[in-house]
């Protein structure tokens, strides 16, 4: 019945997706293969942490920036070098939403429907391009140029409606505004997005999340990490306290022999009074002093400690119960230290420091 | 009260992200001062600052830490006390409404990485990683070369500064499940699983990330640490109720004039809010709004004056959760905005238990056929009936959350509801109401 807004006529209904993997001869045969990079590649993530499971969901959006989609040889690769069966890394992919079950177009476009945005016209605007694409939610134009997808809150409310394409930001989207970039993309353009990088694509995007560099040459790379956007509603706040001359209390200043960095010019948050002349560390022994039991620990312990189970919503007027399932999914338990497990930016730099 | 940035101060400068510019607004200078403390003393500094998460839950940051089993001086380790300790930073930011910690980590990722180091220290951890939404590349991309440019300047790997203090940081990038937020569920996705929550206890802080002692703090809790150790716990306390102090991060979105992100003292009320936002639109007037995101039950205009606290809004019947505040006014319809949401619920329910599994998809059935005005009288009291069958009986708090909204709108909007049944239901209700042409995807 009430599938995701959007979705094709009897596609999974609430929940989980379940549709099937596409496996079929003619998407297969089109695959770039996964190489041998693509294994080496899989090894370093896996050496980036203490236990090799943890790479799995890197290691699948790897597979994803190599063939657009969580495909059958992709699950193949990671439960090989990861020693799972394929049935352990399918029921892994087919938990997240990122991980696609058909090949991706080269954009993946997403709208939030979510409800901050579907009152904004969110709805219209995904209702507008499924009309123009001929698509519903996850599917593909037949040119391959897009899939498009209703997206769930996206964590930019203050800027909805909101678009991505490829994850990258196009905020305060209209049904116009919208149609208009992606008939842009179908063109082959790259519209830039109001907050983000410049548009790869997304498989480039995929080899990011997965931990790699998607540029190529370090001048790429830099432009993206600092691409800015048009962020007004990031700096309301600020702007807003600028204009009234309100600021946060100033901080006690430092005390002597305290470092202090501050080479450039004054400002509000950061002038010291004097009030106290005491430094972290004084104030940190009279913290020792005075009781451990703050009020504010307490109450924080009365009314959330994790026992009583109040957290999100309602606090829990009942005992848990009726709950049939076992503690806990296969708890991993090895305690093996963290043996120097490569950040994943380069360790190079590391060396350096 | 007045705007306060704290946390956001820094947000407006020119290339906020690089450490050159955080470097020259006092950047790391907490680090050196909290590698000059032991880590006993820092984790009484964060409890005295009174310092609560930021994640939703309110949990007291210095309690959460000291939780962490240290072997003490001389004896023999054994047990959790033996492992190694891990610090976890919950960036899924994924609660509707909710939008603070993808700018913080666009605009200032060092402050995070800052607070990372400190807290890691500590409870003595050597491991430390970032749960990124995967959706959130920008925040990804920037928070990953900070991260770069912390280990070339020493502030991350061997030797910190040379206090002799170890730590590596790992960024991790999820993959679109909101139920990796929950703090267990995020556990399990990080080791490679599907993000299902885990039984509680034992607690994460004994055995957690790969079996071994773990604190799991959410973005805004840990960036608000380096501030902790700078101004001291005193100054800390200067913002809002002693029960609930600091800066908080106030995020206004929906009918409001100038939506976007309010940096005030904890305890600040809506009203206050409302005005620093310019009010809702011109000629409208604000009919429900959420304190804390879709899973804190609505809040009306009764509710304009009460502090935004944890304990105050809990006091007022809901929860400050994430401080997103959703606001809505008299031409959306509350019943449409309640069957999105659920609907969200019915698709991010991990499945693991019944009542929300099941629950939530029954949940939007009935809300579907409301809002389709063929609901009947008997549906109101089967929605009540269902959430009392989720709340308190479904293994975490997504289930839980699922049904604020519903609860709270049937309780404050019941009209609502009534309108949109046919004449003849209404009439079962002794009650006529005539429905107003609202909607949220109108
Ligand atoms: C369904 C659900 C989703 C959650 N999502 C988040 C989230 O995205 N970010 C977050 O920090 N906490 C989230 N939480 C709360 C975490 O479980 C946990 O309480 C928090 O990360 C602890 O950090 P804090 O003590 O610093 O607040 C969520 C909880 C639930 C039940
Ligand atoms: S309450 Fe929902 S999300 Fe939480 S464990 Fe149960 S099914 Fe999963
Ligand atoms: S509701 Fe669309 S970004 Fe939050």
């Amino acid at each position: 019945m009430s599938a995701l807004p959007g979705s094709a006529e009897g596609t999974a209904v609430t929940g989980l997706d379940s549709s099937p993997v596409d496996a079929s001869p003619e998407t297969l045969a089109e695959l770039p293969p996964l190489t041998e990079q693509t294994r080496l590649e899989a090894r370093e993530i896996i050496a980036r942490y203490p236990q090799p499971r943890s790479a799995l969901l890197p290691m699948l959006h790897l597979v994803q920036s190599y063939q657009g989609y969580v495909s059958p040889e992709g699950v193949a690769l990671c439960a090989e070098e990861l020693g799972l069966t394929k049935a352990e890394v399918g029921a892994v992919a087919t938990f997240y939403t990122m991980y696609k079950r058909r090949p991706t177009g080269r954009h993946l476009v997403s709208v939030c429907t979510n409800t901050l945005c579907s009152v904004l016209g969110g709805q219209r605007i995904f209702d507008a391009l499924a009309a123009d694409l001929g698509v519903h939610h996850d599917e593909t134009a037949p040119d391959g140029s897009i899939t498009l997808e209703h997206a769930e809150c996206l964590a930019a409310c203050d800027y909805a409606p909101v678009v991505t394409v490829d994850y990258e930001f196009y905020d305060q989207q209209d049904v116009d505004s919208a149609r208009t970039l992606v008939a842009a993309l179908r063109r082959g353009e790259k519209p830039h997005p109001t907050r983000g990088a410049p548009l790869t694509d997304f498989r480039g995007v995929s080899r990011q999340l997965a931990g790699f560099d998607q540029y190529g040459d370090e001048a790429t790379r830099r432009a993206a990490i600092d691409a800015e956007g048009a962020i007004e509603p990031t700096l309301a706040g600020l702007r807003l306290a600028a204009e009234r001359g309100e600021a946060a209390p100033p901080m006690p200043g430092p005390g002597p022999g305290q470092p202090s960095a501050d080479t450039g010019e004054p400002r509000e948050t950061v002038r010291p009074s004097g009030r106290t002349g005491e430094t972290p560390g004084e104030e940190a022994a009279d913290a020792r002093v005075a009781a451990a039991d703050t009020p504010a620990e307490r109450a924080g312990a009365e009314q959330t400690h994790p026992d009583k189970g109040a957290e999100y919503g309602q606090p829990r007027g009942r005992q848990r119960a009726g709950t049939e399932n076992p503690p806990a999914t296969e708890p991993a338990t090895g305690t093996t230290p963290p043996t120097s497990p490569s950040p994943n930016p380069p360790r190079a730099q590391n060396q350096e420091a | 009260m007045p705007l306060a940035p704290v946390l956001t101060s820094r947000w407006a400068e020119p290339q906020s992200w690089r450490l050159s510019t955080y470097e020259r607004l006092d950047g790391y200078t907490a680090l050196r001062t909290a590698l000059g403390m032991s880590p006993d003393e820092l984790v009484s500094l964060v409890k005295d600052s009174g310092l609560r998460g930021r994640g939703g839950a309110g949990f007291p940051t210095g309690m959460k830490w000291s939780f962490i089993p240290q072997p003490k001086p001389g004896e023999t380790r054994t047990g959790p006390a033996a492992m190694p300790k891990y610090l976890v930073v919950n960036a899924d930011e994924g609660e509707p409404g909710t939008c603070k910690d993808l700018p913080l980590m666009m605009a200032d990722p060092h402050s995070l990485i800052e607070g990372v180091v400190i807290a890691a220290y500590a409870i003595r951890s050597e491991l430390a990683v970032i749960y990124v939404r995967g959706e959130a590349v920008h925040a990804h991309r920037r928070l990953v070369d900070a991260v770069r440019e912390a280990y070339a300047a020493g502030y991350l790997g061997t030797d910190i500064l040379g206090s002799g203090y170890d730590l590596e940081l790992v960024v991790h990038a999820g993959a679109g499940a909101y139920i990796c937020g929950e703090e267990t569920a995020l556990l399990d996705s990080l080791e490679g699983y599907r993000g299902q929550p885990r039984l509680k206890p034992p607690f994460p802080a004994v055995a957690g990330l790969y079996g071994a002692p773990t604190v799991i703090n959410n973005v805004e809790t840990l960036a608000s640490v380096p501030f902790v150790v700078r101004g001291g716990s005193d100054w800390f306390k200067e913002f809002g109720p002693e029960k609930s102090p600091g800066p908080k991060i106030y995020s206004l979105s929906g009918r409001v004039v100038r939506p976007g992100q309010y940096e005030a003292p904890m305890g600040t009320t809506m009203r206050e809010l409302l005005e620093m936002a310019g009010g809702v639109r011109p000629g409208h007037q604000l009919k429900f709004w959420t304190p804390g995101g879709s899973s804190t039950p609505y809040f009306t205009p009764e509710h304009l004056d009460v502090p935004l606290d944890f304990d105050s809004v809990a006091a007022a019947g809901s929860m400050l959760g994430t401080t997103a505040l959703m606001v809505f006014d008299e031409t959306d319809s509350i019943v449409e905005a309640t069957l999105r949401f659920t609907e969200f619920y019915a698709h991010e329910s991990c499945g693991k238990c019944t009542p929300c599994r099941e629950g939530t998809y029954w949940l939007v059935q009935i809300l579907d056929r409301l809002v389709h005005g063929r609901g009947t009288a008997a549906d109101l009291d089967l929605l009540t009936d269902t959430c009392d069958n989720i709340l308190g009986r479904s293994f975490c708090a997504l289930g839980d959350g699922a049904t604020s909204c519903i609860s709270s709108s049937l309780k404050y909007f019941r009209d609502d509801y009534v309108a949109l049944l046919p004449p003849e239901e209404q009439a079962r209700l002794g009650r006529s109401l005539r429905l107003e042409p609202v909607g949220v995807a109108s």
